[in-house]
């Protein structure tokens, strides 16, 4: 039954993926990969990973392609923008990542059903990784804390540039 | 022993089909908004290999390294926008064989 689950999973991932990378269109590819995520989502879910598959989603799923359609609609803005806004809201644009995102849903609900809800004999709990997290990796939260330092400030610094150019010229 | 009781292999044949899917998109494309979604692909695929040997001995080890690349995927992705929102102002394109030269 797992099994069964894992592999309409790894499908939709597999297939996802392999229409988001040859989209023209860098919205519709941004959609396909969001449902490609999702699928891996589920399949760390079907794993017995919990709290990794909570975190794709908030993190993946969420703040990363936020910041990809942050980038994409900042690039095309004005009447030609509004209109290829207006081409991409037609509704065959939403109907094979809408079907994929359904059954992946279809899937957690099955998946949640059944009581161990794990294809793994063993879920690794979000408390398991809480405590080696903090226990003998604590030096790689620091180093990832100051990679996360650096990524802040390189960001800030070539975006800053960007907006106050763009204010000069208006 | 707690295993996976979907064969390892099977998972890891899926992070690898993952992988060469952005590794393929990554050679293929030339636009930078693809090549990026084509590493955040690739960083997604090795944290699935990580996860799935975490499961796969019960331990903690793999959803810890799941984080950190999380963590590199999100400082390497908003250091990657701020520089394709650079290169659409100075070349006005998203085309990477149009900013090869180093020197602005």
């Amino acid at each position: 039954m797992m099994e069964v689950l894992f592999y309409i999973a790894a499908c939709i991932a597999l297939l996802a993926t392999g229409l988001a990378l040859t989209r023209a269109n860098a919205s519709h590819a941004l959609i396909y990969l969001i449902v490609s995520l999702l699928a891996v989502a589920v399949v760390f879910f079907l794993m017995g990973a919990p709290f990794a598959a909570a975190l794709e989603i908030v993190i993946y799923a969420g703040a990363i392609m936020v910041l990809f359609v942050f980038v994409i609609m900042m690039l095309n803005v004005g009447e030609e923008g509004l209109a290829r806004e207006r081409e991409w809201l037609q509704g065959r644009n939403w109907i094979v990542p809408g079907t994929m995102a359904a059954l992946l849903l279809l899937e957690l609900m099955l998946a949640l059903r059944h009581a161990p809800a794990t294809t793994s004999g063993v879920a690794v709990s979000p408390k398991e990784v809480g405590l080696a997290l903090f226990g003998p990796y604590v030096l790689a939260v620091e180093i990832s804390s100051m990679l996360l330092l650096a990524g802040l400030v390189g960001a800030y610094h070539l975006g800053r540039r960007f907006i106050v150019r763009r204010e000069k010229r208006r | 022993m707690s295993g996976l009781q979907v064969p390892m292999e099977q998972v890891l044949a899926l992070a690898g089909l993952l992988f060469s899917c952005g590794l393929l998109g990554l050679m293929l494309r030339r636009n930078i908004i693809f090549m990026l979604m084509s590493l955040e692909v690739m960083l997604n695929a090795a944290a699935l290999a990580f996860v799935a040997a975490g499961a796969k001995w019960g331990q903690a080890d793999g959803q810890i390294i799941f984080l950190l690349i999380l963590t590199i995927a999100a400082a390497e992705v908003a250091v990657g926008l701020g520089l394709v929102l650079q290169i659409q102002r100075r070349f006005k394109t998203l085309d990477m064989d149009q900013a090869r030269r180093l020197r602005g």
